[in-house]
Protein backbone atom coordinates (compact mmCIF):
# COMPACT_ATOMS: atom_id res chain seq x y z
CA UNK A 1 0.00 0.00 0.00
CA UNK A 2 2.52 2.20 0.78
CA UNK A 3 4.30 3.09 -1.79
CA UNK A 4 8.03 5.30 -1.35
CA UNK A 5 8.63 8.18 -4.19
CA UNK A 6 11.56 8.43 -6.93
CA UNK A 7 13.72 10.98 -5.50
CA UNK A 8 16.39 12.73 -6.53
CA UNK A 9 18.77 15.31 -5.73
CA UNK A 10 20.06 18.47 -7.82
CA UNK A 11 21.87 20.84 -6.68
CA UNK A 12 20.07 20.67 -3.14
CA UNK A 13 17.08 20.75 -4.92
CA UNK A 14 14.84 17.75 -4.70
CA UNK A 15 12.77 16.05 -7.75
CA UNK A 16 10.17 13.65 -7.26
CA UNK A 17 10.94 12.36 -10.63
CA UNK A 18 7.26 10.52 -10.82
CA UNK A 19 5.68 13.95 -10.70
CA UNK A 20 8.53 15.44 -12.89
CA UNK A 21 7.59 12.49 -15.47
CA UNK A 22 3.76 12.59 -15.18
CA UNK A 23 3.52 15.84 -15.24
CA UNK A 24 5.60 15.99 -18.65
CA UNK A 25 2.98 13.14 -19.85
CA UNK A 26 0.38 15.16 -19.19
CA UNK A 27 1.16 18.38 -20.81
CA UNK A 28 2.31 16.59 -23.63
CA UNK A 29 -0.97 15.07 -24.17
CA UNK A 30 -2.75 18.14 -24.12
CA UNK A 31 -0.54 19.94 -26.19
CA UNK A 32 -1.00 17.07 -28.83
CA UNK A 33 -4.60 17.13 -28.11
CA UNK A 34 -4.54 20.80 -28.58
CA UNK A 35 -2.11 21.03 -31.56
CA UNK A 36 -3.61 18.22 -33.66
CA UNK A 37 -7.20 19.29 -33.52
CA UNK A 38 -6.46 22.66 -34.38
CA UNK A 39 -4.61 21.84 -37.88
CA UNK A 40 -6.85 22.13 -40.34
CA UNK A 41 -8.59 25.47 -39.16
CA UNK A 42 -12.02 26.09 -40.90
CA UNK A 43 -14.68 28.66 -40.51
CA UNK A 44 -17.48 26.00 -40.97
CA UNK A 45 -15.41 23.79 -37.94
CA UNK A 46 -15.56 19.82 -38.11
CA UNK A 47 -14.68 16.77 -35.46
CA UNK A 48 -11.92 18.18 -33.06
CA UNK A 49 -11.99 21.47 -34.08
CA UNK A 50 -15.93 21.38 -32.57
CA UNK A 51 -14.73 19.90 -29.62
CA UNK A 52 -11.60 22.42 -28.91
CA UNK A 53 -14.39 25.17 -29.66
CA UNK A 54 -16.99 23.85 -27.17
CA UNK A 55 -14.22 23.74 -24.84
CA UNK A 56 -13.26 27.99 -25.51
CA UNK A 57 -16.83 28.52 -25.43
CA UNK A 58 -17.36 26.46 -21.58
CA UNK A 59 -14.32 28.47 -20.24
CA UNK A 60 -15.67 31.78 -21.98
CA UNK A 61 -18.95 30.41 -20.08
CA UNK A 62 -17.07 30.11 -16.81
CA UNK A 63 -15.46 33.35 -17.24
CA UNK A 64 -18.42 35.47 -17.99
CA UNK A 65 -20.50 34.51 -15.64
CA UNK A 66 -17.54 36.12 -12.87
CA UNK A 67 -16.91 39.08 -14.42
CA UNK A 68 -16.77 41.37 -17.64
CA UNK A 69 -15.39 39.73 -20.71
CA UNK A 70 -13.11 42.86 -21.27
CA UNK A 71 -11.47 42.26 -17.78
CA UNK A 72 -11.82 38.51 -18.42
CA UNK A 73 -10.71 37.98 -21.58
CA UNK A 74 -7.11 37.84 -20.61
CA UNK A 75 -7.74 34.63 -18.56
CA UNK A 76 -9.13 32.67 -20.92
CA UNK A 77 -5.75 31.00 -22.11
CA UNK A 78 -5.23 29.85 -18.69
CA UNK A 79 -8.67 28.85 -17.63
CA UNK A 80 -8.45 26.71 -21.00
CA UNK A 81 -5.52 25.29 -20.21
CA UNK A 82 -5.87 24.77 -16.77
CA UNK A 83 -9.00 23.01 -17.21
CA UNK A 84 -7.26 20.52 -19.88
CA UNK A 85 -4.30 19.86 -17.73
CA UNK A 86 -5.96 19.38 -14.58
CA UNK A 87 -8.93 17.22 -16.81
CA UNK A 88 -5.58 14.97 -18.58
CA UNK A 89 -4.14 14.79 -15.01
CA UNK A 90 -6.78 13.20 -12.98
CA UNK A 91 -7.24 11.12 -15.72
CA UNK A 92 -3.71 9.98 -15.98
CA UNK A 93 -3.89 7.99 -12.99
CA UNK A 94 -7.18 6.13 -13.62
CA UNK A 95 -6.21 3.11 -15.73
CA UNK A 96 -3.69 1.54 -13.90
CA UNK A 97 -0.50 2.74 -11.28
CA UNK A 98 2.94 1.33 -11.96
CA UNK A 99 5.51 0.68 -9.25
CA UNK A 100 8.70 -0.18 -10.09
CA UNK A 101 10.88 -1.14 -6.62
CA UNK A 102 8.66 -0.06 -4.38
CA UNK A 103 8.41 3.58 -5.84
CA UNK A 104 5.28 5.02 -7.63
CA UNK A 105 5.63 6.04 -10.73
CA UNK A 106 2.89 6.05 -12.62
CA UNK A 107 -0.02 8.01 -10.87
CA UNK A 108 -1.76 10.92 -11.59
CA UNK A 109 -0.06 14.07 -10.84
CA UNK A 110 -2.51 15.79 -9.38
CA UNK A 111 -2.49 13.33 -6.68
CA UNK A 112 0.83 14.54 -5.36
CA UNK A 113 -0.39 18.19 -2.84
CA UNK A 114 2.61 19.76 -3.78
CA UNK A 115 1.63 19.90 -7.71
CA UNK A 116 -1.69 21.04 -6.57
CA UNK A 117 -0.68 23.57 -4.19
CA UNK A 118 1.99 25.42 -6.69
CA UNK A 119 -0.99 25.30 -9.35
CA UNK A 120 -3.63 27.12 -6.55
CA UNK A 121 -0.60 29.33 -5.16
CA UNK A 122 0.10 30.36 -8.82
CA UNK A 123 -3.39 31.37 -9.42
CA UNK A 124 -3.71 32.90 -6.09
CA UNK A 125 -0.51 35.03 -6.86
CA UNK A 126 -1.39 36.10 -10.69
CA UNK A 127 -4.52 36.90 -8.35
CA UNK A 128 -2.67 39.49 -6.36
CA UNK A 129 -0.54 40.32 -9.37
CA UNK A 130 -3.63 41.86 -12.03
CA UNK A 131 -5.55 42.83 -9.00
CA UNK A 132 -2.73 45.79 -8.72
CA UNK A 133 -2.50 46.06 -11.98
CA UNK A 134 -6.16 46.59 -13.02
CA UNK A 135 -7.41 48.33 -9.76
CA UNK A 136 -3.70 49.99 -8.88
CA UNK A 137 -2.51 49.68 -5.65
CA UNK A 138 -4.92 51.81 -3.89
CA UNK A 139 -7.33 50.23 -5.13
CA UNK A 140 -6.11 46.43 -4.41
CA UNK A 141 -5.15 47.34 -0.81
CA UNK A 142 -8.72 48.97 -0.27
CA UNK A 143 -10.06 45.57 -1.34
CA UNK A 144 -9.04 44.26 2.36
CA UNK A 145 -10.82 46.61 4.00
CA UNK A 146 -14.04 45.87 2.08
CA UNK A 147 -17.25 45.56 3.02
CA UNK A 148 -16.01 46.85 6.71
CA UNK A 149 -12.67 47.53 8.46
CA UNK A 150 -13.09 45.01 10.77
CA UNK A 151 -13.29 42.19 8.37
CA UNK A 152 -9.15 43.06 7.93
CA UNK A 153 -8.10 39.95 9.34
CA UNK A 154 -10.87 38.02 7.93
CA UNK A 155 -9.88 38.84 4.46
CA UNK A 156 -6.47 38.45 5.29
CA UNK A 157 -7.54 34.51 6.50
CA UNK A 158 -9.18 34.18 3.00
CA UNK A 159 -6.10 34.85 1.03
CA UNK A 160 -4.29 31.60 2.29
CA UNK A 161 -7.58 29.71 3.12
CA UNK A 162 -8.48 30.02 -0.55
CA UNK A 163 -5.15 29.09 -1.44
CA UNK A 164 -5.63 26.12 0.58
CA UNK A 165 -8.83 25.21 -0.29
CA UNK A 166 -8.02 25.49 -4.12
CA UNK A 167 -4.83 23.04 -3.99
CA UNK A 168 -6.89 20.48 -1.08
CA UNK A 169 -9.57 19.76 -2.55
CA UNK A 170 -8.11 19.08 -5.61
CA UNK A 171 -5.31 16.87 -4.22
CA UNK A 172 -8.11 15.14 -1.90
CA UNK A 173 -10.52 14.18 -4.56
CA UNK A 174 -7.74 12.40 -6.55
CA UNK A 175 -5.43 10.94 -4.43
CA UNK A 176 -8.85 9.10 -2.30
CA UNK A 177 -9.40 8.44 -6.19
CA UNK A 178 -6.14 6.68 -6.43
CA UNK A 179 -6.22 4.83 -2.91
CA UNK A 180 -9.50 3.45 -3.16
CA UNK A 181 -8.55 2.38 -6.91
CA UNK A 182 -5.01 0.83 -5.14
CA UNK A 183 -7.09 -0.98 -2.53
CA UNK A 184 -9.55 -2.50 -4.78
CA UNK A 185 -6.30 -3.42 -7.62
CA UNK A 186 -4.91 -5.36 -4.38
CA UNK A 187 -8.25 -7.12 -4.02
CA UNK A 188 -8.24 -8.26 -7.36
CA UNK A 189 -5.21 -9.17 -7.52
CA UNK A 190 -5.46 -11.68 -4.82
CA UNK A 191 -7.17 -14.55 -5.87
CA UNK A 192 -9.75 -15.57 -8.28
CA UNK A 193 -12.33 -14.83 -5.71
CA UNK A 194 -11.08 -11.26 -4.95
CA UNK A 195 -11.17 -10.56 -8.72
CA UNK A 196 -14.59 -11.23 -8.99
CA UNK A 197 -15.66 -9.44 -6.28
CA UNK A 198 -13.40 -6.77 -7.36
CA UNK A 199 -14.48 -5.81 -10.61
CA UNK A 200 -17.58 -4.48 -10.29
CA UNK A 201 -16.73 -1.88 -7.57
CA UNK A 202 -13.50 -1.47 -9.62
CA UNK A 203 -15.68 -0.48 -12.64
CA UNK A 204 -17.93 1.39 -10.75
CA UNK A 205 -15.06 3.39 -8.92
CA UNK A 206 -13.30 4.26 -12.04
CA UNK A 207 -16.40 5.80 -13.55
CA UNK A 208 -17.36 7.87 -10.81
CA UNK A 209 -13.34 8.88 -10.76
CA UNK A 210 -14.25 10.06 -14.09
CA UNK A 211 -16.73 11.87 -13.30
CA UNK A 212 -14.67 13.51 -10.10
CA UNK A 213 -12.02 14.13 -12.66
CA UNK A 214 -13.77 16.05 -14.85
CA UNK A 215 -16.31 18.36 -11.80
CA UNK A 216 -12.46 18.63 -10.02
CA UNK A 217 -11.22 20.32 -13.75
CA UNK A 218 -14.17 22.27 -13.79
CA UNK A 219 -14.48 23.32 -10.19
CA UNK A 220 -10.72 24.51 -9.85
CA UNK A 221 -10.77 26.86 -13.20
CA UNK A 222 -14.18 27.79 -11.69
CA UNK A 223 -12.70 29.03 -8.73
CA UNK A 224 -9.95 30.33 -10.37
CA UNK A 225 -12.18 32.53 -12.21
CA UNK A 226 -14.16 33.63 -9.30
CA UNK A 227 -11.04 34.80 -7.22
CA UNK A 228 -9.50 36.57 -10.13
CA UNK A 229 -13.22 38.39 -10.16
CA UNK A 230 -12.86 39.20 -6.69
CA UNK A 231 -9.57 41.13 -7.06
CA UNK A 232 -10.06 42.33 -10.74
CA UNK A 233 -13.79 43.23 -11.05
CA UNK A 234 -15.27 46.64 -9.77
CA UNK A 235 -18.35 45.01 -8.09
CA UNK A 236 -18.49 42.44 -5.97
CA UNK B 1 7.20 18.85 11.11
CA UNK B 2 4.14 20.23 12.72
CA UNK B 3 1.94 19.17 9.99
CA UNK B 4 3.47 15.49 9.58
CA UNK B 5 1.00 13.56 10.42
CA UNK B 6 -1.87 15.34 8.45
CA UNK B 7 0.14 14.74 5.46
CA UNK B 8 -1.08 11.59 3.30
CA UNK B 9 1.93 10.47 1.56
CA UNK B 10 4.59 12.72 2.06
CA UNK B 11 7.67 11.55 1.18
CA UNK B 12 10.32 13.09 3.81
CA UNK B 13 10.86 15.43 6.22
CA UNK B 14 11.93 17.98 3.23
CA UNK B 15 9.69 20.35 1.15
CA UNK B 16 9.88 19.31 -2.79
CA UNK B 17 11.18 22.57 -4.08
CA UNK B 18 11.88 20.93 -7.49
CA UNK B 19 8.12 20.02 -7.90
CA UNK B 20 7.21 23.40 -7.16
CA UNK B 21 9.78 24.16 -10.08
CA UNK B 22 8.80 21.77 -12.38
CA UNK B 23 4.92 22.34 -12.03
CA UNK B 24 5.63 25.86 -12.84
CA UNK B 25 7.55 25.37 -15.00
CA UNK B 26 5.98 22.62 -17.56
CA UNK B 27 2.89 24.73 -16.74
CA UNK B 28 4.24 27.84 -17.99
CA UNK B 29 5.76 26.21 -21.06
CA UNK B 30 2.41 24.49 -22.19
CA UNK B 31 0.40 27.80 -21.70
CA UNK B 32 2.70 29.36 -24.05
CA UNK B 33 3.15 26.44 -26.32
CA UNK B 34 -0.53 26.35 -26.49
CA UNK B 35 -1.64 30.12 -26.98
CA UNK B 36 1.42 30.04 -29.74
CA UNK B 37 0.12 27.25 -31.65
CA UNK B 38 -3.15 25.94 -30.68
CA UNK B 39 -5.25 28.71 -28.66
CA UNK B 40 -3.95 31.65 -30.94
CA UNK B 41 -5.55 30.32 -34.10
CA UNK B 42 -8.04 28.56 -33.06
CA UNK B 43 -9.28 32.02 -31.19
CA UNK B 44 -8.05 33.90 -34.63
CA UNK B 45 -10.70 31.51 -36.74
CA UNK B 46 -13.48 32.09 -34.03
CA UNK B 47 -12.84 35.63 -34.14
CA UNK B 48 -12.51 35.67 -37.98
CA UNK B 49 -16.32 33.44 -38.04
CA UNK B 50 -17.76 36.00 -35.38
CA UNK B 51 -16.83 38.30 -37.65
CA UNK B 52 -18.05 36.81 -40.74
CA UNK B 53 -21.50 36.28 -39.37
CA UNK B 54 -21.93 40.12 -38.25
CA UNK B 55 -21.08 40.92 -41.39
CA UNK B 56 -23.68 38.49 -42.95
CA UNK B 57 -26.11 39.52 -41.17
CA UNK B 58 -25.58 43.34 -41.68
CA UNK B 59 -25.60 42.52 -45.43
CA UNK B 60 -28.92 40.37 -44.80
CA UNK B 61 -30.40 43.20 -43.19
CA UNK B 62 -28.86 45.57 -46.14
CA UNK B 63 -30.73 43.65 -48.91
CA UNK B 64 -33.39 43.13 -46.95
CA UNK B 65 -34.38 46.69 -46.46
CA UNK B 66 -33.28 46.76 -50.25
CA UNK B 67 -35.80 44.64 -51.28
CA UNK B 68 -38.23 46.23 -48.87
CA UNK B 69 -37.65 49.64 -50.88
CA UNK B 70 -37.91 47.99 -54.36
CA UNK B 71 -41.19 45.92 -53.10
CA UNK B 72 -42.41 49.65 -52.13
CA UNK B 73 -41.57 50.86 -54.99
CA UNK B 74 -43.35 48.46 -57.49
CA UNK B 75 -46.45 48.61 -55.54
CA UNK B 76 -46.66 52.29 -56.36
CA UNK B 77 -45.83 52.00 -59.55
CA UNK B 78 -48.19 49.04 -60.11
CA UNK B 79 -50.52 51.63 -58.60
CA UNK B 80 -49.66 53.80 -61.07
CA UNK B 81 -50.07 52.20 -63.62
CA UNK B 82 -53.29 50.55 -62.42
CA UNK B 83 -54.99 54.59 -62.60
CA UNK B 84 -53.27 54.97 -65.57
CA UNK B 85 -55.31 52.31 -67.21
CA UNK B 86 -58.24 53.08 -65.49
CA UNK B 87 -58.05 56.59 -66.81
CA UNK B 88 -57.32 55.76 -70.14
CA UNK B 89 -60.70 52.99 -70.69
CA UNK B 90 -62.59 55.81 -68.63
CA UNK B 91 -61.54 58.52 -71.58
CA UNK B 92 -61.77 55.94 -74.19
CA UNK B 93 -65.76 54.90 -73.01
CA UNK B 94 -65.95 58.85 -72.77
CA UNK B 95 -64.59 59.32 -76.35
CA UNK B 96 -66.75 56.52 -77.67
CA UNK B 97 -69.67 58.21 -76.06
CA UNK B 98 -69.27 61.26 -77.90
CA UNK B 99 -68.42 60.03 -80.99
CA UNK B 100 -71.49 57.90 -81.19
CA UNK B 101 -73.53 60.82 -80.37
CA UNK B 102 -72.00 62.45 -83.27
CA UNK B 103 -72.25 59.59 -85.56
CA UNK B 104 -75.71 59.31 -84.50
CA UNK B 105 -76.02 63.03 -84.94
CA UNK B 106 -75.27 63.02 -88.29
CA UNK B 107 -76.58 59.89 -89.59
CA UNK B 108 -80.00 61.65 -88.65
CA UNK B 109 -79.11 65.17 -90.48
CA UNK B 110 -78.29 62.75 -93.49
CA UNK B 111 -81.47 61.08 -93.12
CA UNK B 112 -83.42 64.18 -92.89
CA UNK B 113 -81.52 65.59 -95.77
CA UNK B 114 -82.27 62.28 -97.67
CA UNK B 115 -85.81 62.52 -97.14
CA UNK B 116 -86.01 65.80 -97.66
CA UNK B 117 -84.41 65.82 -101.60
CA UNK B 118 -86.22 62.64 -101.82
CA UNK B 119 -89.24 64.82 -101.27
CA UNK B 120 -88.07 67.62 -103.31
CA UNK B 121 -87.60 64.82 -105.69
CA UNK B 122 -91.08 63.17 -105.99
CA UNK B 123 -92.51 66.63 -106.01
CA UNK B 124 -90.69 67.75 -109.02
CA UNK B 125 -91.72 64.39 -110.83
CA UNK B 126 -95.09 64.61 -110.16
CA UNK B 127 -95.30 68.35 -111.58
CA UNK B 128 -93.08 66.90 -114.73
CA UNK B 129 -95.46 64.43 -114.98
CA UNK B 130 -98.19 66.30 -114.99
CA UNK B 131 -97.15 68.38 -117.26
CA UNK B 132 -96.21 65.56 -119.05
CA UNK B 133 -99.93 64.16 -118.71
CA UNK B 134 -101.69 67.53 -119.22
CA UNK B 135 -99.34 68.08 -122.62
CA UNK B 136 -100.52 64.44 -123.93
CA UNK B 137 -103.85 65.66 -122.81
CA UNK B 138 -104.14 68.62 -124.77
CA UNK B 139 -102.09 66.40 -127.91
CA UNK B 140 -104.59 64.12 -127.41
CA UNK B 141 -107.58 66.32 -127.26
CA UNK B 142 -106.43 68.54 -130.50
CA UNK B 143 -106.12 65.63 -132.11
CA UNK B 144 -109.62 64.29 -131.04
CA UNK B 145 -111.04 67.80 -131.91
CA UNK B 146 -109.85 67.96 -134.77
CA UNK B 147 -110.85 64.67 -135.90
CA UNK B 148 -114.47 65.74 -135.29
CA UNK B 149 -114.34 69.03 -136.80
CA UNK B 150 -112.13 67.32 -139.21
CA UNK B 151 -110.88 70.57 -140.11
CA UNK B 152 -107.58 71.79 -138.60
CA UNK B 153 -107.72 75.07 -137.15
CA UNK B 154 -105.01 77.32 -136.16
CA UNK B 155 -103.01 75.14 -133.69
CA UNK B 156 -102.30 78.17 -131.92
CA UNK B 157 -105.83 78.97 -131.03
CA UNK B 158 -106.46 75.45 -130.25
CA UNK B 159 -104.19 75.26 -127.69
CA UNK B 160 -104.98 78.25 -126.15
CA UNK B 161 -108.65 77.35 -125.98
CA UNK B 162 -108.37 73.35 -124.75
CA UNK B 163 -105.67 74.76 -122.07
CA UNK B 164 -108.43 76.98 -121.00
CA UNK B 165 -111.12 74.22 -120.89
CA UNK B 166 -108.44 71.58 -119.30
CA UNK B 167 -107.78 74.78 -116.56
CA UNK B 168 -111.76 75.40 -115.77
CA UNK B 169 -112.31 71.68 -115.61
CA UNK B 170 -109.36 71.22 -113.62
CA UNK B 171 -110.78 73.83 -111.40
CA UNK B 172 -114.66 72.34 -111.51
CA UNK B 173 -112.94 68.94 -110.46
Amino acid sequence: MEHGAPMLEVFGIWFNLSNVMMLTIAALIVFLIAYISTRKLQLKPTGMQNFMEWIMDFVKGIINSNMDWKDGGRFHVLGITLIMFIFVSNMLGLPFAIVVNGDLWWKSPTADPTVTMTLAAMVLILSHYYGIKLKGLKGYAGGYIKPMKFLFPLNIIEEFANTLTLGLRLYGNIYAGEILLTLLAGLASAGAFGFASAIVPMMAWQGFSIFIGAIQAFIFVMLTMVYMSHKVADDH
Amino acid sequence: MFFDHLVLGATGEFLNIGDILATLVIFTLLMVLLKKFAWGPLMGVMQQREDLIKSEIETAENSRLESQKLLEEQRSLLKDARTQAQEIVENAKKQGEVSREEIITTARAESGRMKEAAVQEIANERDKAISAVREEVVALSLLAATKVLGKEISEEDNRQLINETIAKAGEVQ
